[in-house]
Parts: structure tokens; sequence; C-alpha cells
């Protein structure tokens, strides 16, 4: 079998754009990335079967039939990429909702490493390290308690 | 018998769409998920006793003859997964439906948790039961969007923002999964995994390893195997407690058995297993370091949650039975421990009022129940002789020395020195949650009672000595004076409005919460599904002969690969 050769290169351009913007910090670039990806295993998908006509007994002679099982993958991966697409642009929203963007944001955590990485390699002495270690450990202290409210409250 | 194997994967599914129709009927919801799920356990148990006398059950569904139409094939392998795993689920639900009921909040917005919790159990179930590599594709489609729901619960500003990288990470592993399938299918003509297995045997062995490859990437982002698992620490912890439970029991052990299936079944030979055990080697001690150097349970947890997939990856890269058995092994007590583990720590949360180290203490005299049930599943995680998660390493540990290759070696010291780390984390967690004296900040503690009633107000209320607590001036710098009889408290509670003063709490005595909500008394149900994980745990150590048997069989017949294929083809593969 020899797979169509835009086939592939469409495959190809499609996962480079979508690679690309899943990077972007924008929820809504990410999505647009993950449906560029998703259309891209869809065809890869579909390059992976036999070409040919309609796989219908009767109508088209057997050795001529295109695969018809691909197809069937495709549908459900569609079906799949529509239901994800759906909730990420939920998500997104409701990121936009709460923050007023959608841009997705480190972890509390990590940043909180960081500050502690960035006031280790700042001047200063052991006194205004205290002093900062309040003022900006607070909101990361804050949003810990708000995921221990959170926790509590589901079920 | 055979009728009895889509049942896993059709019950849940039924069961989600019932009480999706019973919205609003709360009560209704929970009986139709408790009745689903422990119909699921038996079946589950029934099919692993049949599959061990009769060999693997196989089902063509809708009737379609094998390479054409689905397979579920339930062999001794998917049997016990199945049964871990509804047993976990069964006691998981009980305890968020004791969550729920002493909350109070059986009517809010939750009312979509019983169908979502259902769908994702239905998704694991046709995981394991899979007989088709796009089936395969499917059941973790289905159980991955049911965890984006509930990871997402209540859609609060912390839970969207770890969602978005666990969605889009997961994401990203399921279209990988779906490009190894698209190649696998151009490769060989079929997706059915009983007849890939001569198929890929025939294929150049380059080719091979690249799809071997493509598939490893996607399981091992399922699996949270170590360079690929940072999305796991952070979007998990955020989650509520049983939801965070059943994630660690479950989701990344889907991804280790999808990693055992093909790694024996389609890729024999272990061209990938020094792969294999170097990843595994880093897994355990990253993951474990980075366990030490957590001060927040749940985060904790999380990061021993990766570190121990390393054991499991361990025993599948020596690739021999004596690997493979202790590796089921391990599955199988990670399953139960893990959960436990985050159970428990979903009732550290309730009576010490949060996860972080520095917030908790004197758990041990203030609910010396509690401290028994994580006591226990944290000794059997670190791996402390009687228990199973000692006998799970131990095996590990003989089937590296029996291999006796440098690299295995490496992997036995690793594997002690993470076990080792365990412990010291776990006690870690011991002395400050447990051990050391309360903190002023939690509820029920003398006469500093109080309750977090949201993120901000904190109510004052009277303590167990009727004596009312005087407001306390709680600002950014102003100390917090406790005229009580106890001592005085430093104003150290988080600052900022974290603590709202409340004179009213004196003055009203009786708007204070009812202890269950509070957390100062501990709901009986979620006590008991957690005691009932820990006697589970135990019981895998007095079962251990046993089920080393098994795993052991099911280590060969996964060797041999023959009773598989056999049972899908009884007249060969086409």
């Amino acid at each position: 079998m020899n797979p169509n050769l835009t086939y592939v290169l469409v495959v190809g351009v499609l996962f480079a754009a979508g690679v690309t913007l899943l990077l972007e910090r924008s929820l809504t670039r990410v999505l647009m990335g993950v449906i560029l990806l998703g259309n891209g295993a869809n065809l890869l998908l579909l390059t992976g079967g036999r070409a040919g006509g309609p796989p219908i007994v009767g109508t088209t002679a057997e050795e001529e039939m295109s695969d018809p099982l691909p197809q069937a993958m495709v549908l459900t991966a569609i079906v799949i990429t529509l239901g994800m697409t759906a909730f990420l642009l939920a998500l997104a929203y409701r990121s936009w909702h709460l923050n007023g963007h959608d841009e997705v944001q480190d972890d509390v955590e990590d940043r909180r490493i960081m500050e502690l990485a960035d006031r280790d390699e700042g001047p200063g002495t052991a006194d205004t390290d205290t002093g900062d270690g309040d003022s900006t450990g607070a909101p990361a202290r804050d949003r810990t308690a708000s995921v221990a409210g959170d926790a509590g409250r589901a079920g | 018998m055979t009728w009895l194997v889509p049942l896993p994967v059709v019950m849940p599914l039924l069961g989600a769409a019932l009480t999706l129709l019973l919205v609003g009927r709360p009560r209704a919801q929970r009986w139709v998920s408790l009745t689903v799920l422990t119909a699921t356990v038996a079946v589950a148990a029934t099919l692993l006793f049949r599959s061990s006398v009769d060999g693997p059950l196989v089902v063509e569904v809708g009737g379609w003859v094998a390479p054409l139409g689905i397979v579920l094939v339930a062999d001794q392998l998917a049997a016990l997964m199945l049964v871990v795993s509804a047993a976990v689920t069964l006691c998981v639900l009980v305890y968020s439906i004791g969550q729920g009921t002493a909350d109070g909040n059986e009517e809010t917005p939750l009312s979509v948790y019983h169908p979502t919790y259902l769908v994702l159990t239905a998704g694991v179930c046709n995981a394991f039961l899979s007989g088709d590599l796009f089936n395969l594709y499917v059941g973790f489609e289905i159980l991955l969007v049911a965890s984006y729901v509930l990871l997402t619960l209540g859609s609060t500003e912390t839970r969207i923002r770890a969602g978005t990288t666990y969605v889009v990470v997961s994401l990203l592993s399921s279209l990988i999964f779906l490009v190894a399938i698209g190649l696998v299918y151009a490769a060989t003509g079929t997706l059915n995994l009983a007849q890939l297995v001569d198929r890929l045997d025939a294929l150049p062995d380059d080719l091979r390893l690249v799809l071997q490859g493509m598939l490893l990437l996607a399981f091992g982002i399922k699996a949270a195997v170590f360079p690929l698992s940072a999305w796991l620490p952070d979007s998990y912890p955020t989650a509520p407690a049983p939801v965070t439970a059943v994630f660690a029991g479950l989701l990344t052990k889907v991804g280790v058995y999808a990693i055992i299936r093909t790694e024996t079944l389609l890729f024999p030979g272990g061209r990938t297993a020094d792969l294999l055990l170097v990843v595994a080697a880093l897994t355990m001690v990253v993951g474990i370091l980075g366990a030490v150097a957590q001060s927040d349970v749940k985060r904790l947890l999380s990061f021993t949650l990766i570190s121990h997939i390393g054991y499991m990856l361990f025993g599948v890269g020596l690739s021999t039975a004596l690997g493979l058995s202790a590796a089921i092994f391990y599955v199988v007590h990670h399953i139960t421990i893990q959960t436990t583990l985050f159970l428990a720590a979903g009732l550290v949360e309730r009576r010490g009022g949060s996860t972080a180290l520095d917030r908790l203490g004197g758990l041990a005299r203030l609910s010396p129940l509690l401290a028994v049930l994580f006591f226990l599943p944290a000794l059997n995680l670190a791996g402390i002789p009687p228990f199973s998660g000692f006998l799970g390493k131990l095996g590990l540990v003989q089937a590296g020395v029996a291999d006796g290759s440098p690299l295995a070696w490496t992997l036995v010291v690793g594997g002690l020195l993470t076990s080792l780390l365990t412990l010291y984390a776990i006690a870690r967690v011991w002395n400050l949650a447990f051990w050391r004296a309360p903190h002023p900040d939690m509820p029920g503690v003398g006469d500093t009672a109080r309750t977090a009633t949201g993120d901000t107000a904190r109510a004052a209320r009277p303590g167990p000595g009727g004596t009312a607590q005087v407001a306390r001036a709680a600002g950014g710098t102003a100390p917090a004076a406790d005229a009580g009889p106890g001592s005085t408290v430093p104003a150290a509670h988080g600052g900022g409005t974290a603590v709202a003063a409340r004179v009213d709490g004196a003055e009203q005595p009786d708007r204070g919460p009812d202890p269950e909500a509070s957390g100062v008394v501990l709901p009986r149900l979620m006590i008991g599904s957690t005691a009932a994980l820990v006697a589970l745990g135990l019981a895998l150590t007095v079962v251990a002969g046993p089920l080393f048997d098994v795993s052991t069989d099911v280590a060969e017949d996964l060797l041999r690969r023959t009773p598989y294929v056999e049972a899908v083809f009884p007249d060969g593969a086409p």
C-alpha cells in the first residue's frame, strides 16, 4: 500500500502547527492546537487504510473497496475531539470569568519555589528576607487555604 | 459464563444514565450507585474465579466475529485488576457519600457526581477488559473525560487552574495514543490484540521499535512515569479527597496495566527493557525526593504515588516471570494502599482543617482512630516487614537479584533507597501531624475550637467546657490575644483576612455548627470506608501467598502469550 504523499504532508503541517499552538500560554490557542493535532491524527488514521470505492457489497468490486475500519475509527475520534473541544472551551470561559484571562497559570508551588529562588539570589540581609517572606508568602498561603476549603465542601 | 464479561462496563454505564435521570433525588442516586458498584465487585470476583479455572473468557461484542468486531477479554490479569479496582471504587463511593451527608450538601451542584463517578468506573473496566487497541483508547477516553469533570467539580479558581494542566496533558497523551494506533493499523491492518501478536512479530525490528516507543510514550504519560510525571502533583491534590483517592488508586494503574499488556503481549523480547529499567529507577528516586521536599500531606502522597510507579516498571522491565509477578502483586497492593492513604489524608483535612503540615499537630491525641487509619497504610506503603508492601518489594528485589545484571542491581539499590526515603517522608508526616502539640488553628483544640466555614470567615464558637471564647483581634499584623483559660496563641493564622474575628460567636452560642460538619467528630461512613480499605490492605498481607500464586500464574501466561491468543482465536489467528 502506498500512502498518498499529499496526506502525509498535510498531516505533518497540521502536527507542526498544532504543537506550536499547544506551547502557547493562552488556553484558546492551546485549544486551537489541540483541534489541529486532532485533525492531523484523524487524517493519519485515514491514511492508514486503503483508498477506493464505497465499501458496500454490490456497488464496488471487493478488491476496489476502501478500508472502512479507519473511517469508523476516525468518526469515533472526531466525536471525542468534539467533546473535548467543548470541555476546553468551557474551561477557558470559566478561567476568563474568574481571572479575566484564559492563560494557563503556573502551579502555586512552582511559583512559591521561584519566589524562594529569587529571594535567595537577591541582595539583602536575613531580616529583610523574613520580611519579604511574610508579604510574598501570604497570597500563596491564602491560595492553599482556599484549596483546603474546596476539598472540604465537595464530595 | 461469558455473558458476565461485558457487565463491569455495561452496568456502570446504565447506572450512570439512571443516576442522571435521578438528578435532584440524591438518596435514590446513592442507592443506584451503591447497588451498581456492589454488583460490579461481585461480577469481577466471579470473573477472576472463572478465568483462573477455565482460562480467559472472551466475548465478541455485538456478535461480530473476532478480527472484525471488538472483543472483550477477561483473562486473569484483567479480572484481578477488575476486582481490586471495583472494590476500591466501592469503598471510595461510600466515603464520598459519608462526606456529602456530613457536609449537608446533598442537594447542591454535585448532582453530577454520581453519574460521572460511574462513567469513570465504566471507563476503567473497559480499559482492563479490552482486547482491541482502539477499544482500549475508547476506554481511556471514557475514564479521562469523567476524570476531567471530577477534577474540576465546582469549578473554583484553583481547580480550573489545576484542571487546565491536567486536561491539556491528558489530551496530548491521548493524541499520541491515537497516532500510535493509526501507525499500528497502517503497518499491520488490524487492531485486535490477539491478531496483532503474529502480525507485529512479522514486522521489521525498526518499525516495531517505533510503534512500541509511541505506545510507551502515550501510556507513560498516563502512568506518570518520571520525565512525564510533572502534571500529577500539580493537579491531583486540588480535587476533593475521594476524587483524588480514586484517581491515585486507579488512573495511573490503568496506564501501568496498558504498559504490562502491550510489553508482554505485543512487544516481547525486551528491546526497551533497559530503557524501562532506567526510567523506573529515575521515577522511584526523583519521585520520592519530591515527596521528601513537600510540606502538604496530599502533595507528599502524590509524589509517593509517582515514586512507587517506578517499582511496577522495575518488575515489567525485568521481563522475567518473577519480575512480572512481583510487579502485578505490587500493582494490587499499591492501588489499595495509595487510595487508603488519600482517604486518610481527607480525614486529616477534615479533622485538622488543613493538609499543610505546618498547620497540623496532635492528631494522634485528638483522634486516635484516625491515627491508626493513617499509620497502618503508611507503614504498609513504606514496606515495613509484615505488610504487603514489604512482600511486594521483596519479590521485586528477589527478581532483580535473580536477573543479576548491573542495571538490575542498581534498581535493587534504588528500590531499597526509595523504600527508606518513603519511610522518612511518612515519618515526617507522622511526627508533624500526629505527634507534636496540636496547632491552635485546628478545630476542636481546647478553647480555641473554631471552624472554617469558608475561605475567609471563621466563626468562633464555645469550647467544650462551655466557656465562650472572647473575640480575638486578628488583622494582618496584630497579635491575637486569647482570653480563654488556655495558653496564648501566636498570631500566625494565615494573616490578612484569613481570620476574621467574630464577636457574635460568643453572643449566640447556638449558632455553632454541628460537630460532624465542623470535622471535630469524623462521620462514621467516612471512617468506616477508610477502615474497610485499611482492612483490605492488611488482608492482602494475609492472603499474600495465594495472591503471589495467582500473580505468578498471570505472569507465566503473559510471557507465554499463547493462552490469550488461543482464547480469542480457538482455531488459530487469521
